[in-house]
Order: C-alpha cells, then sequence, then structure tokens
C-alpha cells in the first residue's frame, strides 16, 4: 500500500519535473521552434504561447495516465523512467522476469493485507477517539495459522524457482565456447575454438566524462570491440579473471556470473533477437569499476560467419607481425599507441605514474636499466601488486613496441630496441 | 547476592566523579551507556557526511566533485563507520543504559570491561579513520572488502584497517559477554528468563551472535594480514589460495551481522508499540521463539550474498530454501505488532511514530529481501541498486528508526526532562520522507540495471539519482535537528514522571526520572 502511494507520488513528481523541462525548453528556445517561418515578433509569441499550451496539456494528459497507471501498476515498468526489470531477449530473462513479477505481486498482497490491518489501527483505534484498549493476547490457532500460511506460500514459490535455477545451470550441448577474461579494467574475449580473441575497452570519452562533451545516448555502456554472437544458438561462457573478481552481466540475457581469478565459471544463454545488449561488470574491482560495461552483438548466423573469418584472418596477420623486420621508428610508433591503452590508465601518459602504487617509469631504474628486467616485469606482471603480466595480455609486436617505447620516451634515451622476434624466444624459453 | 547488596550499602552515597577522570574511569553503566550513545551519534554524523559525498557525485551523470579512487573509499568508509561505528555501538549504549534497568540489577556484571570495551572503540575508529590521511588512501574495496581486491590489490593502508577491525572485534566480544553474564547473573529475584523484557531477550540473543561471529571476522581479517605482510596465500588464486574461501568465511560472519543490527531494535519496539497501544504484547512467547528462530536460521544462509559466485546447484537450492525460510519467523514478529495495534488505545508521540514506521519500512525490506532470496531471480538484483535499497531499508528505518524510537522512549528517564514533542515530530516526518524519498527509488534504479558501488552511471539512471540525492540530503540535514532536540531536553524541558508513558510498563519505570546514579542496589522483586 504504501508502495503505491509512493509510486504515485514519484510518478507525479515525474510529470512535474517533464513538465518544468519542457517549459524550460519553451522558454530558452523561444524561435527555434518557428524558424522556418518568417512571422514578425507578434506572431512569434503568439505561437509560442500555443506551443506552450500544446505543451502543458500534453503534460497534463500524461500526468493524468501516470497517475492512473500508478494507481494501478505500481513499481511496474515505465517506459521513460526504467522502474522495472526488462523481461529480456533469452528464455532464461523471460522466466526470470515472470519469478519477479509472481514474488512481487504476492509481496504487494501480503503487504496490503498486512499494512491494511495496521492502518485500520492507526484511524479507528485512537486514544483520542476515547476508544478503550481490548484485553486480547495470545491465541494459539492464529499463531499457527500465520505461521503455516507463509510457509505455504514460499514452498509455492520455491518450485518454479527451482525449475528456472536447474534450466540456468545446464550448460551442457553448447554450440560456441567463449572465454570471457575480466582484467582491471577491461573483458578479453576468447573464442576458444577458432584460436583467436580479444579485448573490450570501454569506448566513452575522458570528455564526456568530465563534462566537457555532451555525454552520447550510451554513455559509459559502449565499447570498442564488442563480444559478437549467432543469434539462435546456445554459447556457453567460460569466465575467469585475471587480477580481482569481475561479475558479467547483460540484464536483457539474465545472466550475470562473477569472474574469478584462479577459478572458470560457466553460464550460458541463447539470444533470438538479433541486436546489441549493454550491461555492466557489477562486482566491485577497484578505481574504474563504473567504466568495463559490456557489450554484446548478437547477429545472423551468416553475418557472423564472415566476421569470424575475418577474424581468423586479422588473427594470422598478427601473427606474422612477428616474424617482421621492425625498425624503431615502426615501434616507437605502434609502443605510443599501445602504452596509452595498456598502460597510460597507471603509468600516465607522462610516464609519471602515481606512487607508491604505481611507479613512475619516467627515469626509472628499470625502464632505463637492463633489457631482461623489463622484459621480465612487462610479460610475468609483479606478484603482489597491481602489475599485471602482459605477455598473455599483448601479442609478441606490441610487447616489444611498449617496451621499445618505455625505454625512449620522456627522456629515457637508452637507445634500446627489441624486437618482437626477440619477445618471442624469451616468452618460449621461460 | 544480598551480601553483596548490603556491604556496597555503606560506600553508595557516592555520586559521579568529577571532571575527564568521570569519564575515562568510570565503571557506572549509565556513564558508559551515554558515552556509547554519544560516540555512535559522532560516528553517525561521520559516516552520514561521506553518504551525502556520495549522494552529491551521484547527482548527475559524469564526474564533477570526487574522484572515482575517493569516491570507493567514502562508499568503503560509510558502510564501516556506519555498521560498526554508528548502528552496533548504539545498541551496545542503550543496553548498558537499559538492561540493568530493565532487570533490577545494580550494574553490568563486569562494569571494569565494561569501560575497557567502550574506550577500545574510540582508539579503533581514530585508526581507521586516519587512514584517509595516509599515502595511497583510506580502505577503496567496499565494506565487505573481498579479497584478492583488498589483499593483493589493496592500499597500504589496508593493515591499519585490519588493526583497527581487531579492535572493535574485541570490544565487541566483550560487550557481548558482559550482556551475558549481566543477564544471566542478575536479574531480580522472580524474573525468570520468559519473564524478562523482550529488548533483554533480543539482546541476550544478539549476544551469543556476536560471540560467534565476531572471532570468524578476526579470523578472516587474519588470514588477510598474512596473506598482505607474511607471503601467505589463502585467497590468492596464484599461490594456491581460493578468493571464494574469503567469501564463505566473510559472510558466515556477515550474515548473523545483520542480524545483531537488528534483533535488539525488534526487543525495543516490542516494548514501544504496546506502551503507545496501551494493550500487552500480542505473543510474547512466539516473539521469544521467533527472535531464536532467526538467529539459528541466520547461521545456514550465508552464502546467499554469494549466489553469481558459482555455487554448486545444490548449494544453490540449500541456501535458497533457508533463506526463505526466514521470512516465517519475521512474518511472525510483524504479524504480532500488528495484532498488538489492533483494537487497542493508539496515541502517537515520537517514539510510536518511529517504530510504526520501522514496522512497515522493515516490511517493506523484508519483502525485497524475499524476493532477493528467489536465487534466479537474484542473477538479476545482485549487486545492483535494488540490493543498495534492500539493506539500506532494513537498517535506515529498521535499526537506525529502532535507535531514534528508543532513544525518544528513554530520553525521560536519562534525562528527568520531557523532550521537544513538535520538534520531535518534525524530525521524524523530514526523516520519514527523506528516508523514502532517498532509497524506494533505488529499487528502480537497481531494477532498471544500475551496479552498485560506480561513482558514474549510464543517462537513463539520472533522473532517478537526482530525486534520490535530494531525499539523501534531506535525511541527512534532518539529523542536526536530532542533535538539537536531545541537547535541548538536557538541558531543560518539562519534567518527567517516572512513568511519563501511561501504558508502558517494566522496572525502569519504577525508578525515579532522570534515572539516580546508582539504581536497584536491594534488587526489587518481580511477581
Amino acid at each position: 500500500m504504501f508502495s503505491q502511494l509512493f509510486s504515485v507520488f514519484l510518478t507525479y513528481v515525474y510529470t512535474q519535473n517533464c513538465y518544468i523541462r519542457e517549459q524550460a525548453f519553451t522558454l530558452r528556445w523561444p524561435v527555434r521552434a518557428n524558424t522556418a517561418s518568417s512571422e514578425g515578433l507578434d506572431a512569434k509569441s503568439d505561437k509560442n504561447k500555443t506551443l506552450w499550451r500544446h505543451s502543458m496539456m500534453r503534460v497534463h494528459a500524461k500526468r493524468a495516465g501516470v497517475l492512473l497507471s500508478g494507481l494501478m501498476l505500481p513499481a511496474l515498468s515505465h517506459a521513460d523512467w526504467g522502474m522495472n526489470m526488462v523481461p529480456g531477449v533469452t528464455g532464461t530473462s523471460n522466466e526470470i522476469f515472470s519469478l519477479h513479477m509472481t514474488i512481487l505481486w504476492i509481496c504487494v498482497a501480503i503487504g496490503v493485507v498486512v499494512f491494511g490491518v495496521m492502518f485500520w489501527s492507526i484511524i479507528a483505534h485512537r486514544k483520542s477517539d476515547d476508544r478503550e484498549p481490548a484485553h486480547f493476547h495470545e491465541n494459539t490457532a492464529v499463531e499457527i495459522l500465520w505461521t503455516i500460511i507463509p510457509f505455504v506460500i514460499l514452498v509455492a514459490m520455491a518450485i518454479p524457482a527451482t525449475a528456472t535455477l536447474v534450466d540456468m545451470y545446464d550448460t551442457s550441448e553448447s554450440d560456441i565456447d567463449i572465454k570471457v577474461t575480466g582484467y582491471q579494467w577491461k573483458w578479453k574475449y576468447d573464442y576458444i575454438n577458432d584460436d583467436f580473441g580479444y579485448f573490450s575497452n570501454l569506448a566513452t570519452s575522458q570528455d564526456e566524462i568530465y563534462n566537457r562533451l555532451e555525454k552520447n545516448e550510451n554513455y559509459l555502456l559502449e565499447v570498442d570491440n564488442p563480444l559478437v554472437i549467432p543469434v539462435g544458438k546456445k554459447v556457453r561462457l567460460l569466465l575467469t579473471a585475471n587480477d580481482v573478481i569481475h561479475s558479467w552481466w547483460v540484464p536483457e540475457f539474465g545472466v550475470k556470473k562473477d569472474a574469478i581469478p584462479g577459478f572458470i565459471n560457466e553460464t550460458w544463454t541463447r539470444v533470438d533477437e538479433p541486436g546489441i545488449y549493454r550491461g555492466q561488470c557489477t562486482e566491485l574491482c577497484g578505481t574504474y569499476h563504473g567504466f568495463m560495461p559490456v557489450v554484446v552483438k548478437a547477429v545472423p548466423q551468416e553475418e557472423y560467419d564472415s566476421w569470424l573469418a575475418e577474424q581468423k584472418a586479422a588473427a594470422e596477420k598478427e601473427r606474422e607481425l612477428t616474424q617482421k623486420d621492425w625498425t624503431m621508428d615502426e615501434l616507437m610508433e605502434r609502443g605510443e599507441k599501445v602504452y596509452a591503452t595498456a598502460c597510460a590508465a597507471c603509468h600516465q601518459a607522462d610516464g609519471s605514474g602515481a606512487p607508491p602504487a604505481f611507479p613512475a617509469l619516467k627515469g626509472s631504474a628499470i625502464a632505463t636499466g637492463d633489457m631482461a628486467g623489463h622484459l621480465d616485469i612487462v610479460v610475468n606482471g609483479k606478484p603482489g601488486t597491481a602489475m599485471q603480466a602482459f605477455g598473455e595480455q599483448l601479442n609478441e609486436a606490441d610487447l616489444a613496441a611498449v617496451i621499445t617505447y618505455e625505454r625512449n620516451a620522456w627522456g629515457n634515451n637508452t637507445g634500446d630496441m627489441v624486437t618482437p622476434k626477440e619477445v618471442f624466444d624469451y616468452k618460449n624459453q621461460q | 547476592m544480598s551480601a553483596v547488596a548490603d556491604t556496597h550499602a555503606q560506600a553508595h552515597h557516592h555520586g559521579p566523579a568529577s571532571g575527564i577522570t568521570r569519564w575515562l574511569f568510570t565503571t557506572n553503566h549509565k556513564d558508559i551507556g551515554t558515552m556509547y550513545l554519544v560516540f555512535s551519534f559522532t560516528m553517525f554524523l561521520l559516516g552520514g557526511t561521506m553518504a551525502m559525498v556520495i549522494r552529491a557525485e551521484l547527482f548527475q551523470p559524469g564526474l564533477q566533485i570526487v574522484q572515482p579512487e575517493f569516491f570507493n573509499q567514502m562508499t568503503t568508509m560509510h558502510g564501516l563507520i556506519m555498521v560498526f561505528g554508528a548502528v552496533m555501538p548504539a545498541f551496545v549504549g542503550l543496553a548498558n543504559w537499559m538492561l540493568p534497568l530493565m532487570i533490577g540489577a545494580p550494574d553490568m556484571a563486569l562494569p571494569r570491561m565494561n569501560n575497557w570495551s567502550f574506550w577500545l572503540l574510540p582508539c579503533a575508529f581514530l585508526i581507521l579513520v586516519s587512514t584517509l590521511f595516509m599515502s595511497g588512501g583510506a580502505p577503496n574495496f567496499g565494506w565487505t572488502f573481498y579479497a584478492p581486491l583488498s589483499t593483493t590489490y589493496g592500499p597500504p593502508s589496508t593493515t591499519f584497517f585490519i588493526f583497527a577491525v581487531h579492535i572493535m572485534g574485541i570490544s565487541s566480544i566483550m560487550g557481548a559477554i558482559n550482556v551475558i553474564a549481566t543477564i544471566l547473573n542478575l536479574r531480580a529475584p522472580g524474573m525468570t528468563l520468559m519473564k524478562m523484557p523482550l529488548f533483554v531477550w533480543t539482546w541476550l540473543i544478539t549476544a551469543f551472535l556476536l560471540i560467534a561471529v565476531m572471532p570468524v571476522l578476526a579470523g578472516v581479517v587474519t588470514m588477510m594480514l598474512m596473506d598482505i605482510n607474511f607471503g601467505t596465500s589463502f585467497f590468492d588464486a596464484s599461490g594456491g589460495g581460493d578468493p571464494v574461501l574469503f567469501q564463505h568465511v566473510f559472510w558466515f560472519f556477515g550474515h548473523p551481522e545483520v542480524y545483531i543490527m537488528i534483533l535488539p531494535a525488534f526487543g525495543a519496539v516490542s516494548h514501544i508499540i504496546p506502551a503507545f497501544s496501551r494493550k500487552r504484547l500480542f505473543g510474547y512467547a512466539s516473539m521469544v521463539y521467533a527472535v531464536g528462530a532467526i538467529a539459528l536460521l541466520s547461521f545456514i544462509v550465508w552464502a546467499h550474498h554469494m549466489f553469481t559466485v558459482g555455487v554448486p546447484i545444490a548449494g544453490q537450492l540449500f541456501f535458497m530454501y533457508a533463506t526463505m525460510l526466514i521470512a516465517v519467523p519475521t512474518g511472525v514478529k510483524v504479524f504480532n505488532w500488528v495484532a498488538t495495534m489492533f483494537r487497542g488505545s493508539l496515541t502517537f508521540e515520537a517514539p510510536m511514530l518511529f517504530a510504526v514506521a520501522f514496522v512497515i519500512l522493515f516490511t517493506i525490506g523484508g519483502f525485497s529481501g524475499l524476493m532477493l532470496a528467489i536465487a534466479p531471480a537474484d542473477f538479476q538484483y545482485h549487486d545492483t541498486y535494488f540490493v543498495v535499497a534492500h539493506f539500506h531499508y532494513v537498517l535506515v528505518p529498521g535499526a537506525i528508526f529502532g535507535i531514534f524510537a528508543s532513544a525518544y522512549f528513554w530520553l525521560p528517564k536519562w534525562t528527568g526532562h520531557m523532550y521537544d514533542e513538535t520538534l520531535a515530530k518534525t524530525h521524524f516526518w523530514l526523516s520519514f520522507i527523506g528516508m523514502n524519498l532517498a532509497f524506494f527509488p533505488m529499487h528502480f534504479l537497481g531494477l532498471a540495471g544500475m551496479p552498485r558501488r560506480i561513482p558514474d552511471y549510464a543517462l537513463q539512471f539520472a533522473d532517478f539519482n537526482m530525486v534520490s540525492s535530494i531525499g539523501a540530503f534531506m535525511f541527512g540535514a534532518t539529523q542536526l535537528l536530532f542533535l538539537a532536540i536531545v541537547i535541548k531536553c538536557v538541558r531543560g524541558g518539562e519534567k518527567a514522571a517516572a512513568k511519563p508513558w501511561e501504558g508502558a510498563e517494566g522496572l525502569e519505570w519504577t525508578v525515579p526520572s532522570p534515572a539516580p546514579y546508582h539504581t536497584f542496589a536491594t534488587p526489587p522483586e518481580v511477581k
């Protein structure tokens, strides 16, 4: 009952807000609505009034409608405000949605009865009405009843919940297996049957995050390389993490599973609707936890097949890069880019770091000292610190480029250069 | 027993010592209770200020006020300070003040330990809060401090955090021992267990929960200490350890912990509702059994915090069923309160307002708890704002409103003055509106897909976040009013009678208001 009242209140606040916004719009842009016309000033303001009246009417109608639906359907989905869970696009997400709605309505019903009795007492049984209190207490029949009835409701609830859970845990007979690895703060997708994989980074610019640019509609929910899956296929996801615990969530799939270092978790999904689906990491994983979205692109089978072929060819080409003969300039150029995506978040673009957690590379003993030590820390990481083992994250060309870059940028002018082949040999001698 | 009372009678005409030594060396349960309450309110304001920082950053999408790193420190410190600094000490303060008065005892059973367990707390929190000023910053891994984020990847101040938790734990365990010793040994003649006031019952059970789980917390932070400083690998997978083990151990402490924070409020509300309904509590015995059942069940539900961790399906089902089962005894309690109000003769002074809001809003928190218990649905709710809404609904109108209700109920007894009823009612209504405005929209945010513990969010979450922030500022600012009300009440006001509430019952109302420095030197007789 309370939640009902409250949702009515909220919707009221909302429509009020709409109204203010629309009004602000008309006030701020009085001319914009009729720029195409050549009417005079008076005509313009007349037209503005009409516009304003129309918007008022719209708001009133909206408010009435919202109030009504607020009364009838508390906490039900309201398109603009996203008040409810999405039914989603998979069988699992739909089953979860129906469980959610069932238990929600059971709670609402119990709430109406319990709070009904309570408000009845609050209104009707006041001392100010000279009421004498009743003296009843303890009634075994009532007490047994109010223990048994909730128990029966719970059993009724547990049955469909168990069925859904069993289904969610059935990862057998998958069509495609994809390994999902959580890193601080990005995801890696490995198509383990096809021998390629790639990182998926946040694509939102710092300018948008720091309010220097207007935010686009997918603000914080956009990546450079989304996970691509075909529609209508059972996709099994094998989740793990490289550093701390992350959690991979796409609300519209009804799939959320923790990615834990040292563990491999399994889950699955089958998406029938092509489209782009967005989610986020949901386990606190450090500073930029709020900035590692999950984006999945579900495409028809033919499109998936051609995408797959492209990726495999590109992966083959990457491997060839290792064999190529590189010049210093090529390595520096490539290294600067790799540094910006893989290293700059901690060690900063100018190599100054953020001590003590993230040491400076500018003039550091490692970046200007022995090459083997530098290779070791980049390839294997430094256990016990945030320094990751980049040997598995970057290919040989990128590793060689970034090490070369670090040894020659920001005044670390060692003149040293390491080639992808040398990195390859270093990794394989271990 | 009587021999002790007799010899003590010679020397007991002394009042409190004067100056700072009164507070440093006191062994008086009333002084210690007051210190706990003042400490708790200070921490409440500090933790609340951090919440204001969080809500200010979340007022709009984008980063405006703080950086993500500091935001994480705020969420972590807010949680730790509110749980360990505000809610738990407030209940210990109430226990110190009221348990001896309710059972007719002259003081707590172990008064010197009582002093020691209080004074450990400011030390612990001095250490904890000082981490904010250390290089690398304060703990930033959430109040649940999951490994390896808190071990391998934690800031250097983590060791200080661990030490602070150890000290708090020692304080809590000593406090719990004291409560048990007092209740089991110092009850007035004739007060059998099943005649004890419910606040005493709920505290007795809470104390056992504390003794059972605080050592587990100490264990888990010690394992962290070892991992960080002594090269062990309890939680480090690359050394053969297990990050999930951390969560099992933590939540084995964590789940009973949430009942530690709510059971004493259950007890207090079970006094306040009958008092202002002028009608006996509907089912005393079933209330006691329900609290016992909740306490027992709280030990076998911990993995419901870990449904997405990858627990095998058999475990998943077990923890889902066990969790759902908690709804039964909780329902019994709510039904009892409602049945007590039914056909009573109700008035709505501030304690009753807070108590009624407690029942309604705690029940809403219980409903979302039941929804969260449904494991498949939890895959969608887990680690979203729906969870944030849920636990703030059980903790703010649950624990905090329970504490406010108790404070207003017993303030006349503590100070000898009636508080300003108009101001208190204003405090209630502003808190009530602010709290709902702050936390109800969080349900919608969570269902719409907003993860918790993020400093910035996608645009579709903007409107409700703004509403929530406005509510939070309102709730936060209102709490200063409570401070003013209490100060006003301490300094003066209408004289309070020994029993200022018409319908109140219990031994605490048989002593004068304010309660003399020493009470029940000779135990009363309970029929």
